[in-house]
């Protein structure tokens, strides 16, 4: 996958380990993880709550907090290896070239500052401009994602804003700088559809036309269809199957994943239940021994009892981790 | 904001009124202030006319009627001790009071706030801990055993400061005031600062409560990870949020500062308005105890008032026109 197109990844991940030490022991939050991402692409990462996602996202911008703390394994944005950089380095990048965009719009936004306030600070923190520069890139930012009389809201307070306008809002803030990189951490989970559906959009433009990469959170597997290029899946930490979005979700080949896209509603399953992964993701803090996922896996024996080690199932550039993957995807023709 | 604020006026009139009455009627209840205004040796004759100038002889009602008619025209009554009017009595001694209060907030918040935000920052740090520590102390102590006890230490022991009195003072404006001059504020210092303990164990706790709180909000992340430094998000993004608390309850306690003075003006011999309605009481001089409360009463009315309109400022989801007055 790397050099696929000769040029260096704008995120090479590499073996990442964040662990949490908290008092009842370490919870592996992020193990092993490693992903890249080539400019102008978005990487889908996927996986239920609690399965390291939101975790990897804040290892990428260096927001891990105590107790947690990156173990080991490379983070390298263009070339560095960020892992072990300084604070004072992490804070030149963030909201300059990498940015990230959080979960939940009415939590992200400072409630007692006005939107200009929280935009220009954005700016002038990487950038030596004037006030009122500064709050005219503010003003063009807001119009970009589509924001009304952006000159009007930049006075206004978060209060003042619907959910999707925060979203905006924020979005907005992240695109300010013109980072190469966007962590977007379920950007549109809090959204009603027609809005998720203006945002994906934007986002998919904004990386064709400006060769920002990006890492789009997520637990729904249809925006991940509409928008990824390529697809990981998480589980308990790790991930369990990466490839391509044509591939993974086409045939999926990790059991977990196959029950993933199980369990998404379509018209051609009208009228039958639902398929179900039995069983919730174990707690970090005790992660059974060997694969993480068998006792919820229906394929799960013996073998399982010892972690599968990463396997390219297809000898292109999938990955995979599973004893017992549904290796006759591979040989169906696509429906 | 002006409705509120003539719906504010007319509550508070109406807390006078009833506050009045209640104080009117338990003074009239403790005791007969004629035993202490007039001597023993007076003969029947004198005391007679003494208690007719007084209006002493009169019942309680028109007693009480006459108060509220002289009251709505400014009038509180004249001290029955200094033959003064009540409230320009209570109004000379204001200054040094108001000066006294004012300092001891000052002080609670200059200190408190950093100190309170340091120990929410890093709260296992031994700092911290010593910060929370003393902060209990300054609950839990009594204001006039800590005076004498710094009295003890820094004025006889040291003999760093004065113990008591008000020292030089000059004019601004008309009012007294003592922190122009060294010996004003050596003078100043020890009471204020007596005061302000309690106050300051106060805004220790909440801003350290506040800082804790705020700190793990989503806000703040997203503040860091737009490459915010660290100084602004602490001195702007924390800062504004805990000050909606502190600037409330500290607002609420500057009446209790103000009130609850007489403690430290008795101990450290502040000529201020606490000392003149203990003294007051002593001699059951009404008028002054009626019209001191009253004063009080219209001070806390304010505070609030003052409290709610920079409230709205500091939070901008808060407007005054929805708040129920």
């Amino acid at each position: 996958m790397a050099g696929s197109n000769g040029s260096v990844p704008t995120l090479d991940v590499e073996n990442l380990q964040t662990y949490f030490f908290t008092k009842a022991g370490v919870v592996k939050a992020v193990d092993e993880v490693s992903f890249s991402v080539q400019p102008g692409k978005v990487l889908g990462l996927v996986g239920e709550s609690g399965s390291g996602k939101t975790v990897t996202g804040f290892s990428i911008m260096g927001l891990v907090d105590e107790p947690g703390r990156i173990a080991g394994g490379h983070i390298k944005f263009r070339g560095e290896d960020l892992v072990g950089a300084s604070e004072d380095r992490w804070q030149q990048l963030r909201g300059n070239q990498i940015a990230m965009i959080f979960q939940d719009p009415m939590m992200t936004l400072n409630p007692v500052l006005r939107i200009d306030t929280q935009m220009i600070e954005a700016i002038q923190a990487h950038e030596n401009v004037s006030r009122d520069e500064a709050r005219q890139r503010s003003r063009d930012a807001l119009g970009q994602v589509g924001i009304p009389s952006p000159d009007e809201r930049l006075k206004a307070y978060p209060h003042q804003f619907s959910g999707g306008m925060r979203q905006r809002v924020s979005i907005a803030i992240a695109l300010l700088n013109k980072p190469d990189l966007i962590v977007a951490d379920e950007p549109t989970t809090a959204l009603d559809v027609t809005i998720q559906a203006q945002i994906l959009y934007e986002a998919q433009k904004l990386c064709k036309e400006t060769g920002t990469a990006m890492i789009w959170i997520t637990h729904d597997l249809t925006v991940v269809a509409g928008l990824a290029d390529e697809v990981a899946v998480m589980y308990a930490g790790r991930l369990v199957e990466h490839g391509s979005v044509d591939d993974v979700l086409d045939k999926p080949l990790h059991p977990y994943t196959h029950g993933l896209i199980g369990s998404v509603p379509s018209r051609n399953k009208r009228g039958k239940p639902l398929e179900q992964i039995p069983g919730m993701t174990p707690s970090l803090l005790n992660l059974p021994p060997g694969c993480a996922f068998k006792t919820r896996c229906p394929r799960a024996d013996a073998a399982c009892e010892t972690a599968p080690d990463v396997t390219k199932p297809d000898g292109g550039h999938r990955l995979l981790r599973c004893h017992h993957p549904h290796l006759d995807e591979l040989a169906e023709v696509p429906a | 904001m002006t409705v509120f604020i003539i719906r504010r006026l007319m509550q508070a009139a109406v807390v006078v009124f009833f506050m009045s009455f209640l104080v009117f009627s338990g003074v009239f209840v403790i005791g007969d202030p004629v035993d202490i205004l007039i001597s023993d040796e007076a003969d029947e004759e004198d005391r007679e006319r003494a208690i007719a100038a007084l209006g002493l002889d009169k019942p309680f009602h028109i007693q009480y009627l006459r108060f509220l008619g002289k009251a709505l025209q400014g009038d509180l009554g004249e001290s029955f001790i200094f033959e003064e009017p009540a409230l320009l009595l209570i109004l000379e001694r204001m200054p040094a009071t108001m000066e006294l209060a004012l300092f001891a907030l000052l002080l609670a918040v200059v200190l408190g706030i950093p100190l309170g935000m340091w120990a929410g920052l890093k709260p296992d740090s031994v700092a911290a801990k010593s910060i929370m520590t003393g902060s209990i102390l300054g609950f839990s102590l009594p204001t006039f055993w800590v005076g004498i006890m710094m009295m003890m230490l820094f004025a006889v022991m040291l003999g760093w400061l004065p113990s008591t009195g008000r020292g030089e003072t000059s004019e601004i404006f008309g009012l007294e005031v003592s922190f122009t001059s060294w010996d004003g504020i050596r003078h100043l210092l020890m009471p204020a600062i007596n005061l302000s303990l309690f106050k300051l164990a106060l805004v220790i706790r909440l801003s350290r409560a506040g800082t804790k709180e705020v700190i793990h909000q989503d806000y703040i992340k997203f503040a860091r990870a737009k490459g915010v430094s660290r100084n602004r998000i602490i001195l702007v993004h924390v800062l504004k949020n805990i000050m909606i608390p502190v600037v409330t309850v500290i607002g609420l306690e500057f009446g209790g500062l103000v009130a609850f003075s007489i403690v430290t003006e008795t101990v450290f011999a502040w000529p201020g308005m606490g000392k003149l309605l203990i003294d007051s009481i002593g001699l059951l001089d009404r008028p002054v105890i009626v019209a001191y409360l009253t004063i009080i009463v219209f001070l806390f009315v304010i505070i609030n008032l003052v409290v709610d309109i920079l409230y709205s400022i500091l939070d901008p989801r808060v407007r005054l026109q929805e708040m129920k007055a």
